[in-house]
């Protein structure tokens, strides 16, 4: 039984292919064969974020034109076995991901992954779409900020009218929120929307919270999922979202400031 | 920072409030528009085609209206006459 998880957000730049990289890990890590698709056609950063840029030979869109099979266009992860990257390509134009090739590679990872992670681009066009299509469960990365919970929002209509699971009448997509950049001093001034203010709206399952980190750069200047430092606060946040999705029941952290100094403690009683 | 900030910043006054309120409303208003059935406009054409048969009316003055309530739909159609009202036929 394979499941697909797609990891989405209508909004750009929120953190998608940071959370792609750091579940598919986690999820490896654990001891589950793992495939991470990059569907971000002509843009791809999946790879860089894996750090195998350089082992990159045959991409997805190959694979869906018969030009390479899939053993070729695989790559192995260096750090974790059960870890394939199948990296998007550079060039080609957008509308290479048919709906019967993406499919059909689908299709046959699942006859041997037990997660497949794909990793949308931003927008809610054709990409996206075909990112979303197949999803059995999404992963709606959300930052605290105004216009991306508003496509979290657009992109849950999508996934309830455009899916795959929507056209068959089956079982809904199961969707869980991942709000990511949360910065809990700001949420305390008032500054920032807190948790509580975006589940009022989403009302989504709550995957985990990740706070805003110097880790996640460090993490990406290096080619290193960022859920593998594991010293970092973001990457605690993620290991504890990867147990979440697997069903454990692991307590919200990173939800509020650290109170820094005596004053701070006076005051806030 | 003062003891003034402290006392400030323990009762939020941010524009976090006001970001939620804007949303509040905006997503209500995104999610009535996605219920809205797709065969809206062409049913308001197809209408306003019969009217005009017997009232000489143009597209603006007809308004359609859809809403959801809890157990039943309001397709809500308004048509504002002209002054007098002429046969065409
Ligand atoms: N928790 C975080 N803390 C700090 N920076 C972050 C965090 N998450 C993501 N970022 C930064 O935000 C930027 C965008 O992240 P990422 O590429 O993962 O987003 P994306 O949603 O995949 O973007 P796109 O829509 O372009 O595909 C990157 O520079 C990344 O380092
Ligand atoms: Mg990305």
């Amino acid at each position: 039984m394979s499941r697909i998880i797609v990891i989405t957000s209508g909004k750009g730049g929120v953190g998608k292919t940071t959370t792609s990289a750091a579940l598919s890990m986690g999820l490896a890590q654990r001891g589950h064969r793992t495939v991470v698709i990059d569907f971000d056609v002509g843009l791809r950063n999946l790879d860089l974020i894996m750090g195998c840029e350089r082992r990159v030979v045959y991409d997805f869109v190959n694979v869906i034109n018969h030009e390479a099979n899939l053993n070729q266009a695989l790559i192995r992860d260096k750090r974790c076995d059960n870890l394939y990257v199948l990296p998007a390509s550079q060039t080609r134009d957008k509308e290479a991901l048919t709906k019967e090739g993406v499919g059909r590679v689908l299709d046959e990872l699942s006859q041997s992954y037990e997660f497949i992670v794909c990793d949308s681009p931003a927008g809610i066009e054709h990409g996206a779409t075909m990112a979303m299509y197949y999803a059995d469960d999404a992963v709606v990365v959300t930052n605290p900020e105004v216009s991306s919970v508003r496509d979290s929002d657009r992109m849950l209509g999508i996934l309830a009218s455009k899916s795959r699971r929507a056209e068959t009448n089956a079982e809904p997509i199961r969707e869980l929120l991942l709000l990511t950049r949360y910065d809990p001093p700001r949420v305390e001034t008032g500054e920032m929307l807190s948790v509580k203010d975006v589940q009022d709206i989403l009302s989504l399952d709550l995957l985990g919270i990740i706070p805003e980190s110097k880790a996640v750069l460090t993490a990406s200047n290096a080619g290193v999922p960022v859920i593998l430092d594991r010293e970092s606060d973001a990457g605690q946040a993620y290991s504890d979202a990867v147990s979440r999705y697997l069903g454990e029941e692991v307590p919200h952290r990173f939800m509020t400031a650290e109170k820094k100094g005596f004053f701070n403690r006076l005051f806030r009683g | 920072m003062g003891l003034l900030d402290y006392f400030r910043n323990s009762r939020p006054d941010g524009t976090a409030n006001v970001a939620k309120e804007r949303l509040q409303i905006l997503v209500a208003h995104d999610r009535a528009e996605r219920h809205r059935p797709s065969y809206l406009p062409k049913l308001q054409r197809e209408i306003l085609e019969v009217i005009r048969k017997y009232v000489d009316v143009d597209m603006s003055a007809v308004s359609v209206n859809y809403e959801q309530e809890e157990s039943h739909e309001v397709l809500e159609f308004n048509i504002i006459l002209p002054d007098t009202v002429r046969h065409v036929v």
